[in-house]
């Protein structure tokens, strides 16, 4: 027939033009276009891995689908179109065909099954229990931001999570008021921290490296502020960043009029400094502030100018936050500034 | 001089007539019981806040056209992706599928009107108000003073979010009301059009020979019976918690945030059927006339859509993967949701049989259901991968998803409601659009489409997530989300075309006549627009096809059926 | 375009108002059990979860009496319903009166319940877990009484003034099944309320 001869005339023109395709879009997928600090397929940890590879599974089976119905759909549409010379006689009625029914319902039953088998082994794969030498983190979602206890190690930070390479973290994920979730896109697929329900997730990063994510379950005003900033380190800087960590704040006597008025004014509130008399749970812990890179959830350097800044207003740089501006004069918010910038 | 479009009395012509005084007209509609003019309320009802949604949505994407952007402030822009959802879904696609089930379904089973036509008018003006009252909240109760009282909770109002501890002030109680008043109205119209199709069919239609149309809203009304009513049950105990002290979905008390997720998903999920249904249902009506043959496989397209009815009241959780359910839970819901794209795909390969060996007219209403087909190949697709629960671990909650069902919702539903617009239009007021703004609408909207859509899904890829007014540089956003913004501009040209062909062709279009697209079923036998009672005498059919019976006697259907 | 005309034969017509009635009261129906299962699985969900506060065991007792009240008020129905078909108007009034003072004497029932449950036991709807479900699960049934009964009422003056006949037999009849769902869901309330949960 006229058609099939004319299909299968330029068939090697697009064989050709598929392979091109192809590696055109591979090629796109790893240039500059592309590249993401939170691409879900750069996984770097085993729970992120198992996903990717379930991904590429079902996106080459959807993929297949997508070819052969679009191309039956487009060469109907071109096919079949009333042709200008058209003689207005109504084309042959067919009302159906059982076959036909049954070959396109047993097909897709069958690919069904098949996606499903490949589904159920990644869910219990990555839903299992973290091996017993896993380093315990209890993450606990504030509005808006990140609480990290390390309950055996005696560690309370907040914002920038520190976990070792190569070695399994179990993560136990609570909320203190509404729902947050966990997205580390290259550690791990998300999980959900809801008050009242307790879910544990784990990772195990295989490269060393700062990994960036956010809040991804809508909790309020700076739901989009919410960021999450993951430092893989090797075991040795791991081990010192606790140790670091688990220490009492450093006294300093150049600060002591910051520190009066601290823990003089409401701040004690909601912030804590370890060693002081500073036992606020409402914000974040400040007692090692200076030795994270950002403030306000990973929104915000600190540096001189934004701590200073975050104290005065901090609408000022996330319009919604719970921290009210504490109304200190010009005085009072540099002392105060002076006293947090040594809290090391 | 004002005319009108009347239908001689006791016959099926029509004749212009000069128009009556308006305060006579208005009392009309405001007071009226016929299906067609309470069909055309819920329809223009609609579009009105189509186009409230669509500005609230071009808000959103000017905001996120730039990283860091300081268009609209985080409290505003929360309350937009709220009033957008919210709108659209309650007060746009439900209304249009129910304005046009009401409009349509009682001609096509050639009966006279609804079997409740007072419930009917009831249930238009309860859902009316409903819209009325969320948009209320932008003024009301310290709304005007201050970022206003709109609700900012998302449109699925997550708790405990909405509790009083976490939505001061009333915001999250014109969301509750709003959509409980809305939602009786709802389930006032399907009880309607359950029983209308059950009992008033013409003599000859039973049920296997009615058309596809009326057998797809059957299904929808009976799943809004069963799916509208769990969303009251979870609203009443919602302002439980915030009114009377109420601890449903109180966390601190014991009380559970994930159990409003199941319940409102228990709606959700089969709610976005109860749009997709009828958008189906047109389909099943234009496709077939457009390629000058019968729908194929019209039993399996009937078992096939109970099926997704059915299979998809078990696919709620689907939504909430990444809740912490158990790894069984997780793989039911992954199993369910996949078993419902099997009837669903069925429907697809029977509308491509449909066109196969026809003669394929491409009028307006025939690109836009061509245009349906694809996107909601793609649209199933992207649903297929999101069902694998681990990869929607990764894609849930991000920018995949809200590509994912606007690809569903617009690509798919908009579409199949435009060619509903343009198919019946002419039965409706009488008179035909314009052909070439209906062309014109199509490519600008496909253009603006894609430009939006299709890109909209690499954010996500790049870990986007949704719900935020504003991200950081820096992690490979910016590009993809400017392309996305454009897009809009194209779709709301496409929609300002629309409009403009709407209203000029009910002016100056040409007259239609009774059959302007030598169709097949019972509507296309009345005068253009039909008069008040459709029918002087109820027909009697034999086949699906009655007219197609009429003009080819020779070769009737009822042969073949 | 093509004039197309169609078969003139008037019908007879095999759907009756009656069906659609019917049909319509079953939809109604199916909503509103849709309702009344959330409200049942919210309960059985929360059921030993309150972190405090009096438990079901603690205070609820087995309400039998206005249990027998209503569940007896849809055989009143039912007969007042056959006696209307039957056009015996007389003892349809009687029969409906009945139904609506037992309708009422559960609706008092439930209304000493709670006052015992208030004051003398402290549970109120903001006590606990179980206190919030119960009084919402009770209270909206009770609603449905409340709106049952009124619909009643209205039929039951209209019967006074002498306007009901055995016309309207069917319609009436449609309102009964409306009785029975309510007595229907009370069956299932107080199972799970007073049988599984205490």
């Amino acid at each position: 027939m006229q058609s099939t001869r004319h299909i299968s005339a330029k068939l090697p023109l697009l064989k050709a033009l598929a392979v091109l395709f192809f590696l055109a879009s591979t090629c796109l997928a790893q240039s500059p276009t592309f590249s993401s600090p939170t691409n879900i397929f750069a996984p770097a940890s085993t729970p992120a891995k198992s996903i990717f590879g379930l991904s590429v599974f079902v996106l080459v089976i959807t993929g297949v689908i997508f070819v052969v119905v679009g191309s039956l759909l487009a060469y109907a549409v071109v096919k079949f179109r009333k042709r200008k010379d058209d003689d207005s006689r109504e084309p042959a009625q067919v009302y159906g065909s059982n076959q036909v029914e049954i070959a396109w319902t047993v097909i897709p039953i069958l690919i069904v099954v098949v996606l499903f088998m490949a589904t159920a082994r990644v869910i219990a794969n990555v839903q299992k229990a973290a091996p017993d030498n896993a380093v315990h983190v209890t993450v606990i979602g504030h509005q808006f931001w990140w609480e990290y206890r390390y309950p055996g190690l005696k560690v309370v930070t907040a914002n920038e999570l520190h976990i070792p390479v190569g070695a399994p973290t179990e993560i136990k994920l609570l909320s203190a008021d509404t729902d947050h979730s966990f997205w580390v896109p290259r550690l791990a697929g998300k999980t959900d921290l809801i008050p009242n329900h307790p879910n544990v997730m784990w990772i195990d990063p295989q490269e060393p490296g700062l990994y960036l994510g956010q809040c991804a379950q809508y909790c309020g005003t700076q739901h989009a502020k919410m960021l999450l900033r993951v430092y893989v380190q090797s075991q040795t800087e791991f081990d010192h960043w606790v140790r670091q960590q688990s220490q009492a704040a450093q006294s300093s006597d150049t600060a002591s009029e910051g520190r009066r008025i601290f823990q003089a004014t409401a701040c004690v509130n909601c912030h804590a400094v370890a060693g002081t008399p500073a036992q606020g749970r409402f914000g974040p812990d400040l007692t090692h502030l200076m030795s994270r890179d950002t403030i306000a959830a990973g929104i915000a350097e600190n540096n001189h100018e934004n701590l200073r800044l975050w104290i005065q207003d901090p609408s000022r740089l996330k319009p919604g936050s719970l921290m009210p501006a504490m109304g200190l004069n010009e005085h009072d918010l540099n002392a105060v500034t002076a006293y947090l910038e040594t809290l090391r | 001089m004002a005319t009108d479009l009347m239908t001689l009395p006791g016959t099926q012509t029509t004749v212009e007539t000069l128009r009556r005084p308006l305060v006579d007209r208005l009392h009309e509609w405001v007071t009226t019981v016929d299906h067609k003019k309470l069909g055309l309320m819920y329809m223009l009802y609609a579009l009105m806040f189509l186009l409230v949604g669509g500005v609230e949505a071009t808000i959103m994407r000017i905001q996120l056209s730039a990283p860091h952007k300081d268009f609209v402030s985080p409290q505003v822009f929360n309350r937009m992706f709220t009033m957008h959802g919210t709108t659209m879904i309650f007060f746009v696609a439900m209304p249009l599928v129910f304005g046009l089930a009401n409009y349509l379904v009682p001609l096509m089973i050639g009966a006279r009107d609804m079997a409740f036509p007072r419930l009917n008018a009831f249930s238009f003006w309860l859902s009316a108000f409903g819209g009325i009252l969320l948009y209320f909240s932008l003024i009301g109760a310290s709304g005007l003073y201050g970022a206003g009282n709109a609700p900012d909770v998302g449109w699925f109002a997550y708790a405990p979010l909405t509790s009083h501890s976490f939505s001061v002030g009333h915001s999250t109680d014109f969301w509750t009301l709003s959509l409980l008043v809305s939602g009786f109205g709802s389930i006032g119209t399907a009880i309607n059009i359950i029983v209308t199709i059950l009992c008033l069919r013409c003599p000859g239609m039973k049920l296997g020979k009615m058309p596809l149309f009326a057998w797809l809203n059957l299904v929808m009304a009976g799943l809004v019976i069963l799916a509208v009513s769990p969303l009251s049950a979870a609203q009443i105990m919602l302002s439980i918690d915030r009114y009377l002290g109420g601890h449903f979905f109180d966390t601190q008390a014991g009380g559970s945030a994930v159990i409003w997720m199941h319940f409102f998903w228990i709606f959700g999920h089969p709610e976005v059927y109860v749009l997709v249904i009828p958008a189906f249902a047109v389909a099943s009506e234009v496709i077939p006339v457009f390629s000058r043959k019968a729908i194929f496989g019209y039993p399996v397209m009937v078992a096939a859509t109970v099926a997704i009815a059915f299979v998809g009241m078990s696919v709620w959780a689907h939504h909430m993967f990444t809740v912490g359910m158990s790894s069984t839970a997780n793989s039911f819901f992954v199993l369910s949701t996949m078993a419902v794209a099997v009837p669903t795909g069925i429907k697809i390969f029977n509308w491509l049989a449909t066109m196969w060996g026809g003669k394929i007219d491409f009028k307006s209403p025939m690109l836009f259901c061509a245009g349906f087909l694809f996107q909601f190949l793609v649209a199933g697709l992207t649903g297929i991968m999101m069902s694998a629960a681990p990869f929607d671990w990764q894609l849930g909650n991000s920018y995949f998803v809200v590509a994912h069902f606007h690809y569903v919702i617009v690509g798919g539903i908009l579409f199949c409601l435009f060619a509903a617009f343009y198919y019946w239009y002419p039965k409706m007021s009488g008179r035909m659009y314009n052909e070439t703004l209906g062309k014109l609408h199509f490519w600008l909207f496909l253009i603006g489409f894609h430009l939006t859509f299709d890109f909209m899904h690499i954010p996500g890829l790049l870990g986007m997530p949704r719900r935020i007014y504003t991200y950081e540089p820096g992690r490979g956003w910016d590009t993809w989300n400017l392309i996305v913004s454009i897009g809009v501009v194209f779709q709301a040209a496409g929609i300002l075309v629309f409009a403009a062909n709407l209203i000029w062709s009910y002016f100056r279009g040409k007259i239609a006549g009774n059959d302007p697209w030598d169709a097949w079923t019972l509507e296309w036998t009345t005068s253009s627009p039909p008069p008040e009672y459709n029918f002087a005498v109820i027909p009697e059919v034999k086949s699906r096809r009655p007219l197609w019976d009429l003009k080819h006697p020779e070769d009737p259907d009822w042969k073949y059926e | 375009m093509s004039a197309a005309t169609v078969t003139i034969r008037e019908p007879e017509l095999r759907w009756g108002p009656s069906a659609r009635g019917r049909l319509g009261m079953y939809c109604l129906i199916a909503a509103e059990a849709a309702i009344f299962t959330i409200f049942v699985v919210a309960y059985l969900f929360y059921l030993g979860k309150s972190l405090s506060g009096p438990t079901p065991a603690q205070v609820l007792h087995v309400p039998v009496l206005f249990t027998v009240c209503l569940l007896s008020s849809s055989l009143t129905i039912h007969l007042a319903v056959r006696s209307l078909r039957k056009a015996k108007t007389g003892a349809f009034a009687s029969w409906w009166l009945l139904t609506l003072l037992l309708g009422a004497a559960f609706l008092a029932g439930t209304g000493v319940e709670w006052r015992h449950l208030i004051y003398d036991e402290g549970l109120t709807i903001q006590t606990n877990l179980f206190g919030t479900t119960y009084y919402s699960l009770v209270g909206l049934h009770a609603f449905h009484v409340i709106m049952g009964l009124l619909a009643l009422c209205t039929v039951w003056l209209f019967t006074v003034f002498g306007k009901v006949t055995s016309d309207h037999a069917e319609r009436v009849d449609t309102l009964a099944l409306y009785w029975h769902f309510v007595d229907t869901v009370w069956v299932v309330v107080f199972l799970v309320v007073y049988v599984i949960g205490r």
